[in-house]
């Protein structure tokens, strides 16, 4: 029921969004609706955390071995709560913010809601496929209408990457289906598959390119900056919040206990060696960028690798990481897309070089800002520096690394340029003097004062007392390091 | 008779009108051509039918029946066609006074 | 009475709770009340410190566990603190002398506006609450958290006048330098989990586990070293420290001074088991130190501004405590932290109340003089001088001797250097002193004007600070003069195991003794008549080297900030650019580029169509019946 209701309601409001002309009750209504979201999904984690209240199945294409089966496990819990709580400060955030056609904005924004709660909920390979197209058709709608001046080019280079990757993958889990024993769809169909190396090794690459350009992995991510910098913050907070979880959640539930010999063939030693690069790659990109929105972009890029390797390590440890690192990293970032919002709004510039001093004009969005920024380089006691420590404990203790001596520094150089990077995000804007831009600037208003409010409070309470997202996620870690764990057969 | 003659034949029949299709430019000719080819195929199911009946005759009265009814209906279909291809042809020919097939690339813009 | 280490909680609280008063009620509390509250927090931990420094010293000490920080798989990272002789010693140090200088703050800081002020206090209490979380955390996580948080205060502190470029920078080093420290004390840990499976003081502590880890030993221990050499301001990564001195002086003396740069000496005294096991890491950390100390030396002598002169003379007494624990004397290496803490802090305060008097001045070259107008100030001072100095019976004398009797034993050699960092030290110490105080004035006639002995909220505790100088070496008296005089040994034994006792005979020891002191105050001679009268000059050859601190920040910035930066530049202009969006819009050039070729095909000719379809017809056939096996 609770897992029903988190697809339905988004989708239903922003259906009915598109025939709320008014701007203003258009507006209300999203964020009345997305706050009832909200309050299911925390209902889901609490009061009704039961397991018939957490899943639902009917039929839905029985021809093709297909169903309707959606069901909360832990990880889903986490990410629907991510999304859950995102919407509404977006929300809030973009309050004062007037789009043309607003409700098709809202809308469209519901509708994308709607897909991402589809991923995170869906127990099955065709549903999973088709929420996972809904997330993203609304959102390539969002940024080529409302977007920047390049949003024409920019999202048609973000759709035909990502749609070319979602297709490759649609043809895996085709293939996959027809090799499950009763020609099903279904994921413990899935699970039970049991193919030879070579079969896996090519479905492997089908599904994970998919995966890697919407992460995006290291060299697949050049779509990434140039849409985040052309869409309206409030799309690029879905994509880089949630978004690009997707990635992550489908490598976590699809791939690696689905394929887990090519996994271990490609991940640990290929994949993850990309992904290293990739890090320090886009590291030193965001210590070069200007523009704050291509800067957390790349940055972003670099936070993601890490999550990557910790996924392919393997142990229980760093996937624990991964999964609460899932959550705080989309938490980080939407308080740093608050702040360029904010800024944006302001002083209608994003370029560091034309920022300055607003520590004397705007002391308490400076004080969120510089938390927000010190979560971003997982500063002990935020909430990153619990995902991060674990990634990479598991990294280096994982049964089945071999270079770790090597891949664990290489790895933690981007700390090190991380806090150079973001260090001087926050130097070139609240410090220093102002500038004839910034001289008339006021400090935040009420709202953008609560939603980052919120954010710093979760920052920190999930930075000293992480355990219960870890007790959460707890099960599905298991599940999946003993689903994809195939050392004992190989010593076999 | 061997059946190879009437493949011999209907192989040779079957090149003619492909050269004809090829080579041609007059419309009414190519037509000709393909019935050529059309017949070609008749001939060579006539043949088979008739072998296949000759061997299997004992087994199943019938054997080898269905190809004859292919060549009906190719036949019949053969008809339909030349009529509604002639008519082309003919308003084609009141439109721009020839039946050059040459002109006819109106498909490439 | 309940037990204290049940209480110990209380410590770090206090310093919290006036974090968070002082930093959310800026706007309303009023500047006596933001400074009652920064300072009474801290002078409640100071009491619960002594409470607790009592109760350890009645041989009650262990770990109090208060919740699972982090328990996954077989991970599990308790948030529990250590409290043992070590630990309580640090607790006083850092409370007690954070005590004096948050007082000290109220005066030096009051001409801040209402919020800035209240900023000011909220990052002391921070900067406490780190640090105390630093020295009592059970395990190396928890040491790890204080670690970073410190480093953290410190960024805010150095950039506490953010309105100044400059002063950003030298935040942003601090914090960068400290950075790539940390990545390598991170590492440790890591290899410390993997081959102990715990980050427990106890656990990695134990016999068994030391066994484990022996055959990584060294790396580890090289790894935590790297850690402490950011922070602790070591060769190579020292240079962060005298930039830091953009911060207020109060801060330079808690953070850059006192307490924070002795967290890589707390953390290798912590793990002394480990580099015990360790030659080669031990070698290594002592000749990093005494690098340091005398590289930091000889930059000291040509300073002219009064707050890098101490700085550099701060990297150069923490290279001392180094070359201690790399030699084993990790008891006298606390020792000396505990004078230092006194001296240098009573050192930089007093340079922050010339830097008062004096409107802001910080260069030596203008000043001359002051002792007629600054007495107490000038008093203090000299007392420190001394103290730093070595001179029996100030405070200095007690650590240094101790310092170098273990280099003895060690190593004659090392002896030699360590005597004569020492004194070159007593050298540009005295400079320092003369230059500043004696003479004639050399400022303006306004700066003349003004200069007024500081209130005695700021003079207060500098003479306290005078006094601890003077006698706080008396805990470590060494066995030579009095048997059981070595009262710090005798405390830090449970954590720190007593070493056999010193090889050498009393009478070489009477004879080190009289050598360091006597060569002391001969160069403290020489400094009196070289600078008695000083007239600033510009300096030449060597002289301008050393001015220039060895071009060392310059040799750093050519060969890895500036090729990396540029590296970043190549990578963003052309990599990004033109390899990786190439070839993204390769891909879609290919198919626009191969679709318009194909589309040539489509001519409209039937008859190409037809021949095109018989061709393919053909091939097919072929391959059916010749290729196709």
């Amino acid at each position: 029921m609770i897992a029903l209701l988190l697809i339905l309601i988004p989708l239903l409001s922003g259906v009915v969004t598109f025939f709320l002309k008014k701007e203003n009750s258009a507006k209300s209504w999203a964020l009345f609706t997305s706050i009832v979201t909200l309050s299911v999904s925390l209902l889901g984690l609490t009061v009704l955390n039961k397991t018939e209240m957490l899943q639902f199945k009917c039929d839905w294409l029985p021809g093709l071995g297909s169903s309707f089966s959606i069901r909360l496990d832990g990880m889903g819990q986490l990410l629907c709560l991510l999304t859950a709580i995102s919407f509404p400060l977006i929300f809030i955030t973009t309050w004062h913010r007037s789009y043309k056609n607003a409700h098709n904005f809202f809308a469209l924004m519901l509708l994308s809601q709607a897909g991402l709660m589809g991923v995170f909920l869906a127990m099955d390979a065709l549903l999973f496929y088709f929420f996972w197209e809904l997330a993203l058709i609304p959102v390539y709608f969002l940024a080529s209408i409302w977007g920047a001046e390049r949003r024409i080019a920019a999202t048609f280079k973000f759709f035909i990457y990502t749609f070319v990757g979602s297709l490759l993958m649609l043809v895996g889990l085709i293939y996959l289906q027809s090799l499950t024993p009763d020609r099903s769809f279904d994921i413990k169909a899935f699970y039970s598959i049991v193919l030879d190396g070579k079969t896996q090794n090519w479905i492997f690459w089908l599904m994970f390119v998919a995966f890697a350009i919407k992460i995006p992995v290291f060299p697949f991510h050049s779509w990434q900056p140039d849409t985040y910098e052309q869409s309206p913050t409030a799309v690029t907070m879905v994509l880089s919040g949630i978004m690009v979880k997707m990635g992550l959640f489908a490598v976590i539930r699809w791939l690696l206990p689905v394929l887990p010999s090519a996994s271990f063939a490609y991940g640990e030693k290929m994949i993850s060696m990309w992904a290293i690069v990739g890090m320090i790659y886009a590291s030193l990109l965001a210590w070069r960028q200007d523009d704050m929105k291509r800067l957390i972009a790349y940055s972003s890029i670099a936070h993601l690798g890490l999550m990557v390797v910790a996924i392919f390590s393997e142990s229980e440890i760093g996937m624990q990481g991964v999964m609460i690192q899932m959550f705080n990293h989309g938490i980080n970032i939407l308080g740093l897309w608050v702040i360029v919002e904010i800024l944006e709004r302001k002083y209608g510039t994003r370029k560091l070089s034309e920022l300055g001093g607003l520590a004397q004009k705007a002391p308490a969005m400076a004080i969120l800002f510089v938390v927000v920024a010190l979560a971003n380089i997982a500063l002990p006691l935020t909430n990153a520096f619990v995902g991060e420590f674990m990634m990479f404990t598991g990294i280096f203790t994982s049964p089945i690394s071999e270079y770790e001596m090597i891949t664990v520094p290489a790895a933690g150089l981007t700390i090190i340029i991380g806090a150079i990077y973001t260090l001087r995000m926050v130097q070139k804007v609240i410090y220093g003097n102002t500038n004839a831009l910034t001289a008339t600037g006021t400090d935040i208003g009420l709202n953008e004062k609560l939603v980052l409010g919120i954010i710093v409070i979760l920052i920190l309470v999930v930075g000293v007392y992480p355990q219960p997202i870890l007790d959460l996620t707890k099960d599905t870690t298991n599940f999946i390091i003993n689903k994809a764990n195939i050392l004992p057969l190989l010593k076999k | 008779m061997q059946v190879n003659y009437y493949i011999y034949l209907s192989v040779a029949l079957f090149c003619i009108g492909i050269v004809g299709v090829l080579t041609r430019r007059n419309a009414i000719i190519i037509f000709m051509c393909i019935e050529l080819m059309l017949n070609a195929v008749n001939l060579l199911l006539v043949a088979f039918s008739k072998m296949h009946h000759f061997k299997n005759a004992a087994i199943d009265a019938s054997a080898g029946s269905d190809g004859q009814l292919f060549v009906f209906f190719i036949m019949v279909v053969a008809a339909a066609e030349v009529s509604v291809g002639l008519a082309i042809i003919v308003m084609m020919y009141r439109n721009i006074h020839s039946v050059d097939i040459n002109f006819l690339n109106r498909l490439k813009h | 009475m309940k037990n204290a280490l049940e209480l110990s909680y209380l410590v770090p609280l206090f310093p919290l709770i006036g974090f968070l008063i002082i930093g959310l009620g800026r706007k309303y509390l009023s500047k006596p009340l933001t400074g009652i509250i920064g300072c009474g927090v801290i002078l409640a931990s100071f009491l619960v410190s002594i409470w607790i420094f009592f109760d350890v010293k009645e041989g009650n000490s262990g770990v109090v566990d208060y919740f699972n920080f982090i328990s996954a798989g077989s991970l599990k990272v308790p948030f529990s603190f250590q409290i043992d002789a070590l630990s309580s010693l640090f607790l006083l140090i850092i409370t007690g002398v954070g005590f004096l200088i948050h007082v000290y703050s109220v005066s030096y800081m009051h001409h801040e506006s209402k919020e800035h002020f209240a900023r000011y206090f909220s990052y002391l209490n921070l900067f406490v609450f780190s640090m105390l979380l630093l020295v009592m955390g059970g395990n190396f996580v928890i040491l790890f958290i204080g670690w970073e948080g410190v480093g953290l205060c410190s960024y805010l502190l150095i950039g506490y006048w953010f309105k100044n470029t400059e002063y950003n920078y030298a935040a942003r080093k601090a914090f960068v330098m400290n950075r790539i420290g940390d990545l390598a004390f991170l590492i440790a840990i890591f290899m410390i989990i993997a081959k102990v499976g715990s980050v427990n003081f106890a656990d990695v502590f134990s016999a068994e586990a030391l066994q484990k880890l022996s055959p990584s030993v060294t790396i580890i221990t090289l790894l935590l070293f790297v850690g402490a050499t950011g922070k602790s301001a070591q060769i190579p990564l020292y240079t962060w420290l005298p930039d830091a001195m953009a911060g207020p002086t109060p801060v330079s003396a808690l953070i850059h001074a006192a307490t924070m740069v002795t967290a890589g000496i707390y953390m290798i005294a912590r793990s002394n088991l480990l580099y015990s096991l360790s030659d080669v890491t031990s070698n290594i950390v002592a000749y990093i130190g005494l690098a340091t100390a005398l590289l930091a030396a000889t930059i000291a002598l040509k300073q002219n501004d009064i707050k890098r002169v101490l700085a550099y003379s701060t990297v150069s007494q923490l290279g001392y405590m180094f070359l201690a624990l790399g030699v084993g004397a990790y008891t006298a290496a606390v020792f000396h932290v505990m004078t230092h803490a006194f001296f240098k802090a009573l050192l930089f305060l007093g340079s922050g109340s010339v830097i008062h008097a004096m409107s802001g001045e910080q260069d030596i070259r203008n000043m001359g003089g002051l002792s007629k107008k600054l007495k107490i100030t000038f008093f203090t001072f000299t007392v420190g001088c001394i103290a730093i100095a070595g001179i029996p019976p100030f405070s200095g004398f007690f650590s240094k001797d101790a310092i170098l009797l273990s280099a003895f034993e060690k190593n004659p050699i090392l002896y030699g250097i360590a005597l004569f960092t020492a004194l070159l030290t007593a050298f540009y110490m005295f400079r320092l002193l003369f230059v500043t105080f004696t003479g004639k004035f050399r400022g303006t006639h306004e700066q003349e004007h003004h200069v007024h002995e500081s209130p005695s909220l700021m003079t207060v505790p500098l003479i306290i600070l005078a006094i601890l100088s003077i006698i706080g070496g008396f805990v470590g008296i060494p066995e030579v003069f009095a048997a059981g005089g070595d009262k710090i040994t005798e405390f830090l034994s449970p954590v720190i195991a007593k070493s056999a006792g010193h090889e050498v005979s009393h009478s070489t020891e009477y004879m080190l003794m009289g050598l360091s002191t006597g060569l002391v105050i001969l160069t403290i001679v020489f400094a009196w008549f070289r600078f008695k009268n000083y007239q600033p000059k510009e300096e030449k050859g060597f002289g301008k080297v050393l001015e220039n601190k060895w071009y060392v920040d310059e040799l750093y910035d050519k060969v890895i900030a500036n090729p990396l930066n540029k590296f970043a530049g190549f990578l963003n202009n052309f990599f990004e650019r033109f390899i990786i969006d190439g070839i993204v819009n390769g891909v879609g050039r290919a198919v626009n580029y191969g679709s318009r070729q194909i589309r040539l095909l489509q001519s409209g000719q039937v008859g190409s169509y037809v021949l095109l379809m018989v061709l393919s017809i053909l091939l097919l056939l072929v391959y059916q019946f010749f290729i196709k096996k």
